[in-house]
């Protein structure tokens, strides 16, 4: 059985994913847990998640490219370059 | 020798016997993740023996290495139960929660001790033992059901009833649910200790006062 730890550095942290390790059942994963991730006072406290209880969700469809969804933003630069590019021919009075 | 430092030997020499024993499955325990817990736990014990040594060194006026590797094989003062080379998991797991089960009592006594030394270096040591125990207590409660784990508790049992004397042997029935039997007591020693000390010593005795 595989278990998927998750190990806070701080209190007050966000814990992260710090490995996984295999072990027949909760006793022992904590025990090795408590050896690989927290011998060294690496942490403040760990998660122990069994792979299984997992469930993992990927493959984000953008098919119409909307990209301002995305957390990156949305380009603005070419978009204004054009628009100026436009204001500067265009004459006086149609701006 | 005080008895204060006798008794001090004998848990410091019975520490670096079974840190010696438990750590010649480094590399090759059953699976990785044991490997590793089995080795920190080795590595615990050498730990919790240079402690002892260091305070035993302190009353006989000598120094922890030289109590740990500058005397006879006969001057050690560890039980039979340590010594034994059992290289099977079935054998290892049984000595080591015969061990640890037998320990607890000892460690318990040495807590309520009124040697205030004593009893702080105890309690230190039993912060890391908890562990070992959910360690050992786990794989015997696993391996509980398994015929070669029963015959290997059987064939140690005199070994661990040895370890302690007194009282702390009827606690230590109690706490395994067996009965008292001929003990293997504390004072000779296996062949085998003699073969471990050959090797434990072997740098020590070819530059005498080495340091690194």
């Amino acid at each position: 059985m595989v278990w998927e730890v998750f190990r806070q550095e701080r209190a007050g942290q966000a814990f992260q994913h710090a490995g996984s390790l295999s072990a027949p059942d909760l006793r022992f994963a904590e025990i090795y847990a408590r050896d690989f991730y927290g011998r060294r006072n690496e942490s403040e406290a760990l998660w122990l998640v069994p792979r299984e209880q997992i469930h993992g969700v990927g493959e984000f469809a953008d098919e119409l490219e909307r990209n301002y969804h995305r957390v990156d933003g949305y380009s603005l630069k070419a978009k204004l370059k054009e628009a100026r590019d436009r204001a500067g021919k265009a004459p006086a009075g149609d701006r | 020798m005080t008895e204060r430092a006798k008794l001090l030997l004998e848990i410091a020499d019975d520490e670096l016997i079974l840190g010696w024993r438990d750590s010649e499955w480094t590399g090759i325990a059953p699976f990785l993740e044991e490997d590793v817990a089995f080795s920190s736990i080795a590595q615990n014990e050498i730990g919790h023996a240079r402690a002892l040594y260091e305070l035993a060194a302190g009353d006989l006026g000598t120094t922890a290495d030289e109590l740990a590797f500058d005397r006879t094989p006969e001057e050690y003062r560890c039980a039979q139960l340590v010594e034994l080379r059992r290289l099977d998991w079935a054998h290892t797991i049984a000595r080591h929660w015969l061990y640890e089960t037998a320990d607890a009592i000892r460690i318990e006594a040495l807590k309520a001790s009124d040697d205030a030394e004593l009893a702080g270096l105890a309690a230190k040591i039993d912060r890391e033992e908890v562990y070992h125990r959910m360690h050992a207590e786990m794989w015997a409660e696993r391996l509980r059901n398994e015929p070669r784990f029963r015959e290997a508790v059987d064939e140690l049992w005199p070994y661990a009833f040895g370890l302690l004397e007194g009282e702390q042997r009827e606690a230590l029935c109690e706490r395994v649910e067996r009965q008292a039997v001929e003990p293997v007591v504390r004072g000779g020693h296996s062949d085998e200790l003699r073969e471990l000390w050959e090797e434990m010593t072997i740098v020590r005795r070819s530059v005498p006062g080495a340091a690194w």
